[in-house]
């Protein structure tokens, strides 16, 4: 183990031409990923040039292509990349709470996969706390239960949900747990369920808040 | 089947009918409340979240080797897999390359534990259904894989097996060799499984023709797994996207064509006769060389988003790690939970059969609540 640590620097590398011998990657240094630009990408291309100002940026990442655009083209440009790109298949959406950020509190992103040719996107829009999500359950029926999730989770609305409600928490329960400022070690939600039995503490919400 | 409104057979008033959360074949929690005329299922809603422990928001808590034992506790029957989606994940967002000898293992423990778990899927589904016979020859054989899940890292059903980097034990002594005596009978057990219900006459009456769905819903729907391929779309992770070193293995991917029950059940069995030749594949070839790759002793993420998913015995597993620069913990983790997806085609599945066959449907979608609730 001892060679490892004293792994030559590449001036000495230049010094003594040859060796070391290349290690296997295993015993190397990880390769951090880089982020890069990918608008030239030809479905981010596709895409800009199919539904107008949809695209914000695209970054690849890790061979990943993360799209940003634009909330109000979000539809159109699901139901583009569906019709005419191919991306039959929505792998799965979430969100990401970033509480601190100016542009927009949630990133909303959805990734779809191509079958012809095994290819996957990912789209990202940014949310503001107040702001709701158009829903794309018109393009994709599966996003049906993903959309109750993050509403569930996040308290994002989407616009034109046929049926937003809770779907892993209680209709009853006050807050959205994976917002980054509800407490990991949970509240009291017994106040909540029978406010006659636990009278005190409650949840976030106190009584003159319009809390249980 | 799909589509319009059913008309109801007799004048009578729909029933309510709330089948679970605590009945034997929902195998776990679930919920479903069931609009009835007579026997006909005219309306089902599944209602989930019994057993949601908030796993997600636990991960942003944990640094990133203690985010393991969480995944096992996902699908639990199958840990094997979900530590391997997240340490796949993790791997691709840090760049570490595995040494080929863990990957081998890797894959060795992640096919043990698809058997496991289709085992355990055959067993509840044939109860299910009547037959209580298959049950026993399942249990025997998943005992036998515990028992090498045991000898490899002391567990047998939460593995925590699998680290960034690699795994991180050697295999014990002899563990090849039990191993390998597993697998060379297995496959002559499931002929015995296959003797008990492929030609059975109750058994196809039970699920041929039931819980169709055909191959463009299937996708629109979002399964994946054995569902999607009992419909007839030949799709699996570890042929698509390989990971660890599954592109050097030969194995055929399983599809049906009818997209019902019978053709899952098809489908699940082929699938333990192609893992048990995966690992044969696997002991034969397993290189020498160290099990762990030479990893920070703490890991730090680079800022960006990574997915990465394996094909799990449900379905595609996925997770997706938001990282922030530097951090130790996972800013967000997310997990792509095969069975909660499958889970919402059951409606459509179901509507306008029998109460009798929404437990076979319910069965061959082979949900785990765990994973489901998280």
């Amino acid at each position: 183990m001892t060679d490892e640590k004293n792994t030559p620097k590449p001036e000495d590398q230049a010094a003594a031409p040859a060796q070391p011998e290349a290690k296997p990657p295993w015993l190397d240094k990880p390769v951090t990923p880089e982020h890069a630009d990918a608008m030239d990408d030809p479905d981010v291309a596709a895409l800009a040039a199919g539904v107008e100002g949809a695209v914000l940026s695209a970054d690849a990442f890790a061979g990943e292509l993360t799209i940003t655009i634009d909330p109000a083209k979000l539809v159109d440009a699901c139901r583009f990349l569906k019709k005419e790109r191919g991306f039959k298949f929505l792998v799965d959406m979430t969100a990401v709470d970033w509480p601190e950020r100016e542009e927009g509190r949630f990133d909303v992103i959805y990734w779809m996969h191509r079958f012809d040719d095994s290819r996957r996107i990912r789209l990202r829009i940014v949310a503001g706390e107040e702001q709701s999500v158009p829903t794309v359950t018109g393009v994709w029926k599966t996003s049906n239960w993903m959309e109750r999730e993050v509403y569930d989770m996040f308290g994002i609305v989407f616009d034109g949900h046929p049926n937003l409600e809770r779907i892993l928490l209680w209709e009853g329960f006050n807050g959205h747990p994976l917002r980054k400022d509800f407490p990991v070690e949970g509240i009291d939600t017994g106040a909540a369920v029978q406010p006659d039995v636990y009278p005190e503490g409650g949840g976030p919400l106190t009584e003159e808040e319009g809390g249980a | 089947m799909m589509g319009g409104p059913l008309e109801p057979l007799f004048d009578v008033e729909e029933m309510e009918l709330s089948f679970g959360p605590q009945h034997p074949s929902t195998h776990g929690v679930l919920r479903v409340m069931l609009k009835l005329d007579g026997e006909k299922i005219m309306d089902a809603k599944p209602i989930i979240g019994y057993l949601h422990r908030g796993t997600e928001k636990l991960f942003e808590t944990e640094p990133f080797p203690q985010c393991i034992p969480h995944t096992d506790r996902l699908d639990y029957v199958a840990a094997a897999t979900n530590n391997q989606g997240f340490v796949v994940t993790m791997e691709k967002l840090l760049g570490i390359t595995i040494p080929p000898r863990a990957a081998y293992i890797r894959m060795i423990l992640a096919e043990l534990g698809r058997i496991s778990s289709h085992l355990v899927w055959l067993a509840t589904h044939a109860i299910d259904l009547g037959a209580i016979t298959p049950f026993f020859y399942n249990f025997r054989e998943r005992e036998e894989i515990l028992d090498l899940f045991e000898a490899y890292c002391g567990a047998r059903l939460t593995l925590n097996t699998m680290r960034v980097g690699g795994v991180p034990f050697e295999l014990p002594d002899g563990w090849v060799d039990q191993c390998s005596d597993f697998i060379d009978r297995f496959p002559k057990h499931v002929d015995e499984y296959e003797q008990l219900l492929t030609g059975n006459r109750i058994w196809k009456r039970r699920t041929i023709g039931i819980g169709v769905i055909s191959a463009e819903e299937a996708i629109e729907m979002g399964l994946t797994g054995p569902p999607l391929r009992g419909s007839g779309v030949k799709w699996d992770i570890r042929k698509v996207f390989p990971y660890d070193h599954y592109d050097e293995i030969d194995f055929e991917i399983p599809v049906g064509s009818n997209g019902d029950t019978y053709d899952r059940y098809l489908v699940r069995m082929q699938e333990m006769r192609q893992s048990a030749r995966i690992i044969r594949q696997c002991l034969d070839r397993l290189p020498e060389g160290p099990v762990m790759a030479k990893v920070p002793k703490v890991l730090r993420s680079p800022e960006g988003m990574v997915y990465a998913s394996v094909e799990g015995p449900k379905g595609e597993l996925g997770y997706f790690i938001v990282a922030t620069p530097k951090g130790t913990t996972p800013y967000r983790c997310h997990v792509r939970p095969p069975s909660f997806i499958n889970l919402q085609a059951l409606p459509e599945m179901v509507q306008g059969l029998l109460v009798a066959d929404l437990v076979a449907v319910i069965g061959t979608l082979d949900i785990v609540l765990g994973e489901i609730d998280r």
